[in-house]
């Protein structure tokens, strides 16, 4: 690792070359302008300490691209200091073929066990009891942002929750605003049914699918309304040809849509855009019906390097991460919530607080899909509702059968 | 060369137009002209988007022509597009991309000269065979050897280093350049080859004294043919190469693929276009010389 | 077309074999080993790194009974069928007309060839960007005053294999042309003279006289069509990301997704199988008709 990175050269000249220093290479998908702000936060503080630096590759166009690079540089023997995952599977079977650096050292001694909320964000870095990897935040997907500018402009109020928003998109409809926004992209559509399947299907029903995967549940009665409404809300979203989520987002942020079902980084989007919550845009958790939230994330994972200067860095990396200061500054910039409870958060705005008020309650917290399916069980399902999604002519009961079969399948 | 286009020309090929607003070319300049607004359309999109500013994009539609002229697109998209924390643009790409062009361009067509040479002139038991493997080689989508390749880099201490992805190109430029040599070769006089062996000339002696000097043609085929593929390769490029060779194309997909906000057009387009240039150009300066080897090369079977 | 005795089987040499090192090893280390591996790994429960766990015919099983492939394989059906054909005519067409000793001939090849030199990924940005509805041709026609003009392929779940189509011939028609130019250079004087005299009709004489003479530059040409068709990805990932839904899904991408995305391997592989056999279906054939007529031949 101790080639001059050309991305690296401006970094480099900024930092004192001092001895046993490293270059750490922190390979991510992060490029919105609300993820590059927190990047940002990161690497300041990284670099800020000493010695290492850090060493910026993002890879654009989200997982689908960046990791199979990330995986395959693993595999060949020319691994990068550190990587973002997300939380859960992805990265089981790395850390089972002993390619991941064992953090359980460095988290007994600070105490990783007792300062991070929820207990489920470790446990999916946990395997055999070793911990391998930096939870950094916490992101929730049941969130729908709204712009009541927009419904102001259409004659209605601003919604409370999913059926006001059904009952006022008529209204939007004739005054030429799209109501829902959702990317193209099946992982957003995806995302979206999920909120509406705990919205308005319940928790219980939720967990049924997709903890215990019962094929019973999904193809029942109660499932059936939640694909009825699913299927509403592919009509509302009629007119929103935008690909990427941020894309989407920005109809919202600029009042050419209604709202949008997306998680909590959306709001990092706003706030780069110098909007503030409760005036300019609203956030209605659980879609204003289920006060629920998933505790996904992100997090970091250290890939094992024969070089022991790069080891003590990736460690000192590991640390600053979970650092008090950091996580409120990245978890501020992102969007999203710090994984530690004990950090002062008086800087966050309506919406991140709602948050963690439903998250002191650990009644509210659902895992989050990825940590529950394995991603091929994800892509399948991304597949089908993709599908739904854009096809008009396919009928919600249908979908609901294969998607039974599927949850069925899954393992 | 056996056929000139130069002389061929000089035979015209259908009746005589007599005048020169016929029936006959008002249909074959029609049709001609047809093809070129489909063929021209998307670069004059691409040239008139990257010149316009954002607002003016959102506004009008495509086709009209800049308004307001301005070079920022083109400047931001070299130097300056970010992805992630890294604000360099295209520019490191480029350097890399020629990096990885040179050794990949020379070596495949070394490689695959000779082997279209050995398996024109010299074929040995077996030869035919090796050779129709290869061809499959052609029609095996990437994705079906992307692992093991990885697997294989990796033990023998290539992985994510020009060495590995340069050894990638030759790999997979090798069929269709081996066909194309082989093809060229074989259509080289039967007595020539004769003449040389009864002069006591081998292998090595008739392909650089005989062979090698008849080939320009052919040569430039594969040289085009090798540096728009390799030049535009994504998928090896980004496994194989290693972030520090990244090629430009890589750098153009995180461009393309890094919205912050709203997505600049006008940059895309010109980050398209700068990726673009160093074959259009190859294209440019030599589509004659195209043509006229591929006629050489492609057609004998 | 082969010489009669090549001196091959006589001078048998080491040098050549030497020199034919390279090609044998990709061919049997990359080409052969690579894919035997694949096939074997078909096999296996798979999941993120391959594991010697097989389980027989279930990753085809499963793989034939997801929709998904079953669209690719449609698309790519269509896809490639229209484009083969449609490059073949376009580019005959185009070579033909550029035969005629018509003037500015060299610009028009080259603008005819240009998008040959950009990448899929260029060219799936431009066309997607040209083709969107909101912002392309649609509002374009509909501003001149065609209000009811819809031209939204690119969000029309039928259409959209089409919309690939056109970006995919405007990027690959031009290399068609000019290996048909070629081909056209290469017929001989006489035989025009010929059908002059005779008075035969050119467009008799390009169907029934030159065409089948350029034979060897069609089976040219069909290889590096078909060997393009068969790897169609990142058109699709530029240009519709396999959308709307998973309307213009091809399988290269289903095995892209599937080994990287989902962490599936063993699916992943199935599918990179299928795409093998198909290739073999169509390949052997010619490569018995081609071979073994040489054979007889020499």
């Amino acid at each position: 690792m101790k080639f001059k990175h050309t991305l690296a050269a401006a970094a480099v000249a900024l930092t004192v070359g001092t001895a046993n220093a490293a270059d750490i290479e922190v390979t991510h998908w992060w490029t919105s302008g609300g993820e590059a702000a927190a990047v940002k936060v990161f690497a300041d503080s990284f670099n800020a300490m000493g010695g290492d630096t850090w060493v910026d590759g993002a890879i654009a166009g989200s997982g689908g691209v960046a990791r199979p690079v990330i995986v395959s540089r693993i595999l060949g023997g020319d691994p990068m200091g550190a990587t973002q995952l997300n939380h859960g599977r992805q990265a089981e079977e790395l850390v089972e073929a002993g390619l991941m650096l064992d953090l359980t050292e460095l988290a007994e001694k600070e105490g990783w066990r007792d300062i991070v909320r929820p207990s489920s964000l470790l446990d999916s870095c946990t395997l055999d009891g070793k911990i391998y990897c930096v939870p950094v935040n916490i992101h929730s997907w049941q969130w729908m942002w709204t712009n009541p500018g927009a419904f102001e402009a259409a004659g209605t109020e601003a919604p409370a929750n999913w059926n006001d928003f059904v009952a006022a998109a008529p209204k939007l409809q004739e005054a030429g605003i799209v109501p829902l926004a959702i990317g193209g992209q099946p992982w957003q559509i995806n995302g979206a049914f999920g909120v509406l399947a705990v919205a308005l299907g319940g928790t219980d029903l939720w967990k049924a699918v997709n903890v215990d995967k019962n094929a019973e549940a999904a193809g029942g009665a109660e499932m059936a309304k939640v694909w009825e409404a699913f299927g509403a809300a592919r009509e509302l979203a009629t007119g929103s040809a935008v690909e990427q989520w941020n894309e989407a987002t920005n109809l919202v942020l600029t009042g050419k849509a209604g709202a949008q079902i997306m998680g909590d980084w959306a709001q990092g989007e706003f706030s780069v855009a110098g909007k503030s919550a409760g005036t300019d845009y609203d956030c209605l958790p659980g879609l204003g019906l289920e006060t629920v939230l998933s505790t996904g994330g992100d997090a970091f994972y250290f890939p094992v390097n024969d070089d022991a200067e790069v080891t003590a860095a990736q460690m000192k990396m590991a640390s600053m991460m979970l650092s008090k200061s950091v996580q409120v500054d990245f978890n501020l910039a992102k969007g999203s919530l710090p994984v530690r409870g004990d950090v002062d958060l008086s800087a966050a705005n309506d919406c991140m607080k709602k948050g963690l008020a439903i998250l002191e309650n650990p009644d509210n917290i659902l895992p989050d899909g990825t940590q529950v399916l394995s991603p091929d069980t994800v892509q399948q399902i991304d597949d089908l509702l993709a599908e739904f999604w854009a096809t008009a002519s396919m009928s919600a009961a249908d979908a609901q059968a294969r998607y039974a079969d599927l949850i069925g399948d899954a393992d | 060369m056996p056929h000139n286009p130069e002389t061929t020309m000089t035979e015209p090929r259908g009746p005589k137009p007599s005048k020169s607003f016929s029936r006959r070319n008002i249909i074959i300049y029609g049709l001609l002209l047809l093809a070129v607004f489909y063929y021209i359309l998307p670069l004059y999109v691409m040239i008139v988007t990257s010149l316009k500013g954002m607002p003016e994009i959102r506004l009008g539609n495509v086709f009209a022509p800049p308004v307001d002229i301005t070079f920022e697109p083109w400047v931001k998209a070299w130097g300056s597009a970010c992805t992630g924390l890294a604000c360099d643009g295209l520019q490191p790409g480029f350097i890399n991309s020629v990096k990885i062009l040179i050794p990949s361009v020379v070596i495949s067509i070394a490689i695959a000269s000779v082997n279209g040479y050995a398996l024109a002139n010299w074929r040995f038991k077996g030869s035919e065979v090796f050779f129709t493997i290869l061809l499959f080689g052609a029609f095996i989508p990437y994705q079906v050897m992307l692992y093991p390749i990885v697997i294989l880099l990796r033990e023998l201490g290539l992985f994510a280093s020009l060495g590995g992805i340069v050894l990638v190109h030759t790999i997979f430029g090798m069929p269709i350049l081996t066909l194309l040599f082989r093809n060229y070769f074989a259509s080289v006089p039967e007595e020539l080859f004769k003449a040389a062996r009864v002069d006591g000339a081998g292998f090595w002696g008739i392909f650089l004294k005989i062979m090698l000097p008849m080939s320009l043609p052919i040569f430039v085929v594969a040289l085009i043919l090798q540096t728009t593929g390799i030049w535009n390769d994504f998928l090896l490029g980004v496994i194989y190469a290693g972030t520090k060779n990244f090629p430009m194309t890589v750098q153009l997909n995180n461009i393309v693929n890094s919205t912050q906000g709203v997505k600049e057009y006008n940059v895309n387009m010109a980050a398209t276009m700068l990726t673009g240039i160093v074959p259009l150009v190859v294209y440019f300066i030599s589509g004659k010389l195209f043509v006229r080897g591929i006629a050489a090369g492609a057609v004998k079977g | 077309m082969a010489q009669s005795q090549r001196p091959s089987s006589l001078f048998r040499n080491l040098s050549a074999k030497i020199a034919a090192i390279p090609m044998i090893l990709t061919a049997l280390v990359i080409f052969v080993g690579c894919t035997v591996w694949t096939v074997v790994y078909s096999f296996t429960k798979s999941r993120m790194l391959p594991k010697e766990d097989f389980v027989g015919l279930m990753q085809y099983e499963r793989l034939w009974a997801t929709k998904r492939w079953l669209v690719s394989v449609e698309n790519i059906a269509i896809y490639g069928i229209c484009s083969l054909i449609l490059s073949l005519v376009i580019g005959f067409v185009l070579a033909a007309l550029l035969d005629q000793k018509i003037r500015f001939e060299n610009t028009f090849r080259t603008i005819f060839l240009y998008p040959y030199a950009l990448s899929f990924i260029v060219t799936g940005l431009v066309w997607q960007w040209i083709l969107n509805p909101t912002f392309g041709i649609q509002k374009v026609v509909r501003g001149w005053g065609f209000e009811d003009f819809t031209f939204d392929w690119l969000a029309n779940t039928d259409y959209v294999i089409y919309a690939v189509l056109i970006a995919g011939l405007w990027q690959g028609t031009g290399l068609v042309m000019a290996l048909m130019l070629a081909g056209l250079r290469g017929i001989d004087e006489d035989i025009w003279k010929a059908s002059r005299v005779d008075g035969i009709p050119s467009w008799k004489t390009y169907l029934f006289i030159v065409i089948p003479m350029m034979r060897p530059v069609f089976v040219t040409t069909l290889v590096i069509i078909a060997a393009g068709i068969v790897k169609v990805y990142d058109l699709i990932l530029a240009q519709t990301s396999g959308g709307p839904g998973i309307a213009s899904e091809v399988p290269a991408k289903y095995v892209y997704d599937y080994m990287f995305r989902a962490g599936n391997l063993g699916q992943g592989f199935a599918a990179s199988t299928m795409m093998l056999v198909t290739v073999l279906i169509i390949l052997i054939p010619w490569v018995i008709l081609e071979y073994g007529g040489k054979k007889n031949a020499s």
